[in-house]
Formats: C-alpha cells, sequence, structure tokens
C-alpha cells in the first residue's frame, strides 16, 4: 500500500493552452545564459573572463562563500558577455555556443559503485549540486548536511504544469539512475510524490517511497508531503530535487559529460500550438520563439503562472525550469471593472464549476493594493496548518521569534503562490516569505 | 468611456509627482479607479490574479444591502400611514420612505467619505474602500426620525475614532458603522430609543403607538404582531433591520460569493437560539417568555449577526475563533436584551463587545497551533 497524502483546502485553476502529449526539439540556439541572480542566495565569483572558451561543464562561477559549489557551463563556446547591474552585481553570462558541444568528461561510474563522497563530489563537479534545494529557506542546499529526508514532487498540480510522466517516458533509465545516486546522499528516506488519480510509470519504482497525492494544487508541492511525514524541526535539513533535474543527474553519471537536456512544456492560451519540447537549459528562445506564439501582446513566463519568472524580455529558458507560460498581458484599463459579474476569473457563486472551466486570464492585477482585509479566502487556499495571514503579518515586521513559532521554517514562497493568486487586497505574499526567510536565515545562521 | 479616460489622463500630469496639485493625488486616484480598474499588470509573485478587489468585495456588500434598504423605505412609510390612519398604496408608502431614508444616507456618504478623502490626502495613502459599506450601514441601523445633524456628528465620530486614528480600513478594532450607533445611543438617547423614534409622527394621530417588540415586550406589555410580522418585517424598528426576509436575501449574496463567513452567521444564530431557549425555560418575564425562534426574528439580531458581525476586519480572523466568536456574540445579544430592557438592543452591544475579544480569541487559537508546533520541536530534539 502507497502512501497518501490528501487535501481539500486549495485551488486548481485551470488555464487554457495545455500542452499536447507530443515532442518535438528545439534546434540549438546561437547563444546561452546563464543568469547567476536564478540562484537565490548565491554570491557568484566568476571563473571565466570574456573570450575564454568554455566547454560544456566547464566552470563559469563559484559560490563566494561555499566555493564546493559550481556553476557550469551548459554548451560549449566563447564566453561573449558579462552582463552586470547596479553595484556590479553579476546579471548575466553570455555564451557564444559553438556549432556542437564538445564535453568536459568527468570521470563518472554507476552509481552503485560510488561512495557518498564520491557522488557529492561529481555532483558538486559538474555544477548538479546546484540541483539540489534545502528546506527550510528554500535555498540551494548546504553539501556539508545532513539531510533528513529527500523529497521529489513528480505531480506538478500548478495551472498548465508539466506532465512528468509524460515529460519523463524517455528518460525513465536516466531517472532511476539517477535516483541511485540520490540515495546515496541520505541515511533517511527519498519519497517521491505522484498524481493519485492517473497511471503512472513511477509508481513501480522501488528504490523510493511513493506517495500519492489526491486534491487541489497546492497537493503536488512537497511541503504538503513535508508536513505529513517528515515535518521539519529546528535544525533539520530536507533536500528536494525536480524529476527532470533527477533524470540530468542520472544521465551524467552514465555518460560523464555534464548535458543539461529536458524536455519543456511550452503552455499557455498565447501559444499556437502548445506542446513539448526538448531544449537545453540557459536556451535563447528569441529564435524559436517567433512563429510560436499568436500575438506580440503576451507575458512569457519561465515556469508556471503561479511561481514562475517574467521573461518577456530576454526569453531565456531558466536554469530551473520545465515550462515556457505564454498567456496576454492584459496591459489594458476596465470601465467599472470592480462591477461584480464582469471578469470572469473570480472563484465565486456566478462562477460555477470554476475549476472545471478552461479559463484565459492575462497579467492584469485586477485592482490595486490593499490592508489585509478578507481573511477567510486566504485560509482556503492554505492545505499546511498554518495561519497564512497572522504568518505573513509577522514576515511583513520581520518577527523573528513569531515566524519561527508560526511555522515558517516549514514553507516556501511556492506554497503561498495561491494566496498571491487570491488575494482581494492584491497583496504579494510570495515576497513576504521570501524576505521572512531571509530574516530567518541570517538570524538562525 | 473614452471620452471620460482622456478627460483623466489629460488631468493627471497635475496630481504627479512635481505637478501642482501632487498633494490631492489620493483624491485623484479613488476617482479615477473607481471608474476605471488600471491597466497595471503583474510585477512580483503570482502572474495571474483573481479578478476581485476590495472595491468588487465591498461593492458586494452594498448589493447584499439593497433588499433591506428597499423594503425599509418603504416600511417607512407604511408604518406611518398605518398610524396615520390614512389610505395608501405600496408606491405611496416607499415614495414617502425613499424621501426620508434619501437625506440620510446622502448625508451618511458625504460626511463620511469627505473625512476619509481628507485623511488620505493627509497621509498620502489610498482611499479605502470600506465606507462604501459604512456609509449605508450606518441609515440603516438608525431610527428614521433622527435629526440629520446628529447623524452627521455619529458619522464623524465613527470614522475619526472608530476607524482612523487606528490607521485605516483594515486596521480597525470595533465595527465603524456600529461605534456610529453606539455613540448616537449614548450621547443622544432620547433620539435612539423610546416610543415615537420608529415612526415619523402624523400630526393628527389619535392613538399613536411606535413602540417596537422588544420594547414592549420590555415594559411587560403583550404585543400584537405575529410571527409573520416580525418575519417579513411589518413592524417598528431601525430601518434595515426590521425584515428578517430581505436580510436572508442579502445574507444568501454574502454567502454565495464568499464575501461573509458562514461559520460566524450560523454560530450567531446558533446562539442566540441557544439562549433564548434556556430562557424559555426559565421564564420569569415576557422578554423570557417570547418563544426562541421568535427571538431570533425581533430586533437587530438578524441584522447584526449577518451584515455586521461578519465584517472581516473586526471579527475572529481564524476559522476556530469565528465559531467561538459568532456564538458568544448571538448568546450576549439575548442576553443584554433579556436582562436589561433599558438597553433593548442588545446586538450592538454584543457585537462591540466581541469586537474588542476577538483577537483574544484569535490569540488562544493561534497559541494552540504554536504549542503543538513547539511541542513537536521539544519531542524531536529530546
Amino acid at each position: 500500500m502507497h502512501k497518501q497524502v490528501k487535501i481539500s483546502k486549495g485551488l486548481d485553476i485551470n488555464l487554457k493552452g495545455r500542452p499536447a502529449l507530443k515532442i518535438a526539439k528545439i534546434p540549438r540556439s546561437n547563444q546561452y545564459v546563464v543568469k547567476p541572480t536564478e540562484f537565490y542566495g548565491i554570491n557568484p565569483r566568476l571563473s571565466v573572463k570574456i573570450g575564454d572558451h568554455v566547454d560544456a561543464g566547464d566552470p563559469l562561477f563559484y559560490h563566494k562563500y561555499m566555493d564546493k559549489i559550481k556553476f557550469t557551463s551548459p554548451v560549449s563556446g566563447i564566453v561573449e558577455d558579462i552582463v552586470r547591474g547596479e553595484r556590479r552585481k553579476i546579471l548575466k553570462i553570455i555564451i557564444r555556443a559553438d556549432a556542437s558541444d564538445t564535453f568536459k568528461s568527468f570521470k563518472t561510474d554507476k552509481p552503485e559503485n560510488l561512495s557518498k563522497d564520491q557522488t557529492l563530489d561529481l555532483l558538486l563537479e559538474s555544477g548538479l549540486f546546484a540541483t539540489i534545494k534545502q528546506r527550510p529557506y528554500d535555498l540551494i542546499a548546504h553539501p556539508d548536511d545532513q539531510p533528513k529526508a529527500i523529497f521529489i514532487s513528480a505531480y506538478d498540480s500548478a495551472p498548465l504544469g508539466v506532465d512528468y510522466t509524460f515529460a519523463l517516458k524517455n528518460n525513465m533509465k536516466a531517472f532511476e539512475n539517477g535516483l541511485k545516486a540520490l540515495k546515496k546522499l541520505t541515511e533517511g528516506k527519498v519519497y517521491l510524490i505522484i498524481n493519485g488519480e492517473t497511471a503512472s510509470n513511477f509508481d513501480k519504482l522501488n528504490e523510493v517511497e511513493i506517495i500519492k497525492a489526491f486534491g487541489p494544487h497546492p497537493v503536488g508541492n512537497v511541503s504538503v508531503s513535508i508536513e505529513k511525514f517528515e515535518p521539519i524541526s529546528k535544525g533539520d535539513r530536507i533536500w528536494t530535487v525536480n524529476p527532470a533535474d533527477i533524470a540530468m543527474i542520472g544521465s551524467f553519471f552514465e555518460t560523464g559529460q555534464y548535458n543539461p537536456v529536458r524536455t519543456i512544456a511550452l503552455a499557455g492560451s498565447k501559444v499556437k500550438e502548445p506542446m513539448y519540447y526538448t531544449v537545453k537549459a540557459g536556451a535563447d528562445l528569441t529564435d524559436f520563439l517567433k512563429d510560436k506564439l499568436v500575438d506580440d501582446n503576451v507575458r512569457i513566463i519561465s515556469g508556471n503562472v503561479l511561481t514562475g519568472a517574467n521573461i518577456t524580455q530576454d526569453k531565456i529558458l531558466n536554469f530551473y525550469d520545465n515550462e515556457i507560460t505564454v498567456i496576454p498581458l492584459g496591459k489594458k484599463s476596465r470601465f467599472l471593472g470592480w462591477m461584480p459579474f464582469l471578469a470572469e476569473n473570480r472563484k465565486s457563486f456566478y462562477n460555477f464549476g470554476f475549476s472545471k472551466k478552461l479559463l484565459d486570464i492575462d497579467a492584469n492585477m485586477y485592482g490595486e493594493e490593499r490592508a489585509f482585509v478578507m481573511n477567510e479566502e486566504l485560509e482556503s487556499v492554505m492545505p499546511l496548518d498554518i495561519y497564512p495571514v497572522h504568518l505573513l503579518k509577522a514576515a511583513l515586521v520581520g518577527d523573528v521569534e513569531k515566524m519561527e513559532q508560526l511555522g515558517i521554517l516549514e514553507v516556501a514562497p511556492e506554497d503561498f503562490a495561491l494566496l498571491d493568486y487570491i488575494s482581494s487586497s492584491k497583496i504579494d505574499t510570495q515576497e513576504l516569505i521570501r524576505k521572512g526567510l531571509d530574516i530567518m536565515q541570517v538570524e538562525m545562521g | 468611456m473614452k471620452v471620460l479616460e482622456k478627460f483623466f489622463n489629460k488631468y493627471e500630469h497635475l496630481f504627479l509627482e512635481g505637478g501642482k496639485y501632487e498633494k490631492y493625488r489620493p483624491a485623484y486616484m479613488a476617482m479615477y479607479t473607481f471608474m476605471f480598474t488600471p491597466d497595471e499588470t503583474t510585477k512580483k509573485g503570482a502572474h495571474i490574479r483573481d479578478a476581485v478587489d476590495l472595491k468588487r468585495v465591498m461593492f458586494t456588500v452594498v448589493l447584499a444591502l439593497i433588499p433591506a434598504t428597499i423594503f425599509g423605505m418603504w416600511n417607512v412609510g407604511y408604518q406611518y400611514f398605518h398610524q396615520a390612519g390614512m389610505a395608501f398604496s405600496n408606491m405611496d408608502a416607499f415614495v414617502y420612505g425613499f424621501w426620508k431614508v434619501l437625506p440620510m444616507i446622502i448625508v451618511s456618504y458625504v460626511v463620511g467619505l469627505g473625512i476619509e478623502f481628507y485623511f488620505a490626502v493627509l497621509r498620502g495613502h489610498e482611499v479605502n474602500e470600506g465606507y462604501l459599506v459604512t456609509g449605508l450601514l450606518i441609515p440603516l441601523i438608525m431610527p428614521v426620525t433622527i435629526p440629520l445633524w446628529i447623524l452627521a456628528v455619529s458619522v464623524a465620530f465613527a470614522v475619526v475614532i472608530g476607524k482612523e486614528v487606528f490607521g485605516g480600513t483594515g486596521m480597525n478594532i470595533v465595527n465603524p458603522a456600529l461605534t456610529a450607533r453606539a455613540f448616537a445611543f449614548f450621547a443622544y438617547p432620547t433620539f435612539m430609543s423610546g416610543n415615537e423614534v420608529w415612526i415619523p409622527k402624523p400630526e393628527h394621530a389619535d392613538a399613536y403607538s411606535g413602540e417596537t417588540i422588544l420594547g414592549a415586550l420590555g415594559q411587560g406589555h403583550h404585543i400584537a404582531y405575529t410571527w409573520k410580522d416580525m418575519f417579513f418585517g411589518t413592524i417598528p424598528g431601525s430601518i434595515g433591520e426590521t425584515s428578517v426576509l430581505m436580510i436572508l436575501i442579502g445574507a444568501a449574496l454574502l454567502l454565495l460569493t464568499r464575501v461573509a463567513s458562514w461559520r460566524i452567521m450560523v454560530s450567531g444564530f446558533l446562539g442566540a437560539a441557544i439562549m433564548a431557549f434556556i430562557f424559555n425555560l426559565w421564564g420569569a418575564n415576557t422578554l423570557m417568555q417570547l418563544p426562541w425562534w421568535q427571538h431570533l426574528l425581533v430586533g437587530g439580531l438578524a441584522f447584526g449577526v449577518v451584515f455586521m458581525a461578519t465584517d472581516p476586519v473586526t471579527a475572529a480572523q481564524t476559522r476556530k475563533g469565528k465559531w467561538i466568536y459568532g456564538f458568544l456574540i448571538g448568546m450576549f445579544a439575548i442576553l443584554v436584551r433579556v436582562f436589561n430592557p433599558a438597553y433593548p438592543e442588545g446586538v450592538m452591544l454584543a457585537i462591540l463587545l466581541m469586537n474588542v475579544i476577538a483577537p483574544t480569541i484569535d490569540y488562544y487559537v493561534v497559541q494552540a497551533n504554536i504549542k503543538k508546533r513547539m511541542k513537536r520541536l521539544v519531542k524531536q530534539t529530546a
């Protein structure tokens, strides 16, 4: 009997533009970009300068305070530019790709034959360690920590979420290989969360504890399962990895090459033909997207509509993301827009069957920011045993003790994404939680 | 609409930073955003947002109040003509009441919104939408004969002392509309209670009796009204409170749109019913003898529980807390009503009291969550 997690609080937002179950290949881009800002909490120190030639897997930069954590080039090519922002903060490392890749070769072996330290060292050298995040704080893990358990969610319950059963169907061998490597890293269990409602090729794996998840989004978020099976206490570390990254880790140990190829979903109502594509992380998709969109009045998101990053300008697939979502921008004012019954994307009585109807929601704010007034709506999409408004208020004033008592160590910003969506006060709750976690991390060390 | 938007855009520069009327930007924005929801797109956090905002929430409550308002207007006329012993049509009654109530609504909005705008400009923050609801609630819980100046003073008191000193909508402790009523009740008691304030007094009435049911019962009198009168609302009372039917229609809208908490409504009526039932068993005076279910129909209980107790800002904020909060409001309302006939309006005092206690209820509910968490931390580290 598999483990189960069931929730009732939450919300499924069914958007138009679900990707069809077919895969094509995105042609190789001319340039690939690595954005150090994407690796939250990392202080980059460059290992290359403009004009250097790098192989795929060569380090580009490392973490100033933990130089073992390296970040490597997804392709072979020449470092064309390093874009800096305010106070010389490194924003982008742009690599002009060679016609075909030459790889740095790593001395890998079957995970079964490697020790924990060897596995860790290989992951750190190749840059794949960056795919492992930790709870609490939702940051890149610390390699010297002993994680209590590792959680993997193969159920993306977010709007237009990736179907990992489909996306990884050709990579199951690599995925299993990756799981074997991960198992070396913890003395605890490795959990895999899958959609309980549908058949899946994951539930036959015996390396891991399977958790079948039932209920609305955010049931696929690891926090929900962590709370139930391995609740986090002070000093505990739990690691989380995305299944697509595990497949990358698996194929790395097979081949000895760092080749971050992903199967991503191109989804959303503004995509002509939503479907899956294979592409390398960091790819500049400007050329590719040119004839794929309905029009130009769009918001392009790396990731899903709730937690993704706005890449309308640079159109670069972020390191962690397995999805590009394109929705209407919706930059227009609405006459008497506050009138009830006018706009459709409201979860309430004049929109019965909200979760079944296919919606086409744009990126408009639909109102202005106000003080917290309606609390019940926020609680209705928070399945964790947490009082969201109280926690958010503690985060707002930076009260460390209160935040800890109210459970901030158990959450990640993504768990609050639905609160962003539903809040009638238009408060950006994910950002408040991120700030709260940052304060906690500084205070607790 | 293009014309109107152009008009706004044309003068926007005056209110921008460096503009001539920069200080008055909150007032400009309040006007503009009332006409148009801005074209702003999401910058941080989730890329998509629900089409609800506070304006829509507040307007939904206003919509829910409309049935009770229209009926209240009609009832003012109905009671008047009835007392005067004149023949009248429904339209006559409504028109008469309309011209009595409309000035009250206008005074309430003008004074209240005036103060809101003043504070917004003074503090440089946006005008909050909370007053859209409060502005209609205040006239509805007043007797129709109240002099407009008392209404104006009460509104000013409620907005300044009840809300703005705490920082505006979302920060206030007690319900502003009830603050206005409590102020008027204690400052000008002769205009707020007694037998003659609920119905405009006809000039040549032989036997004028305009006392409310609770007032009559409090005096030990017997009442001539049936439960149907109480339910449909053809009885004297504050303008909006008399018709339970109209209040329930509003309640249905609030519950379907999930603007108000069903937990508070259910537990509020439950608390009142249980308390009244206990008093039925006791039966020491006429108020105690009123059947428990009729207690739910008379006075301001239904109106208070549906529209005032559910104010999300001043109610308990946690689900468990809401059950306790609503239940105690119902209990206290009946308790005050029965034990202190000088204050037949127990609901007002019960809600104000529970507004003050609500944060304490929440404190204990949240504390239970914290204790559970802390216990786990200790167990695991031990």
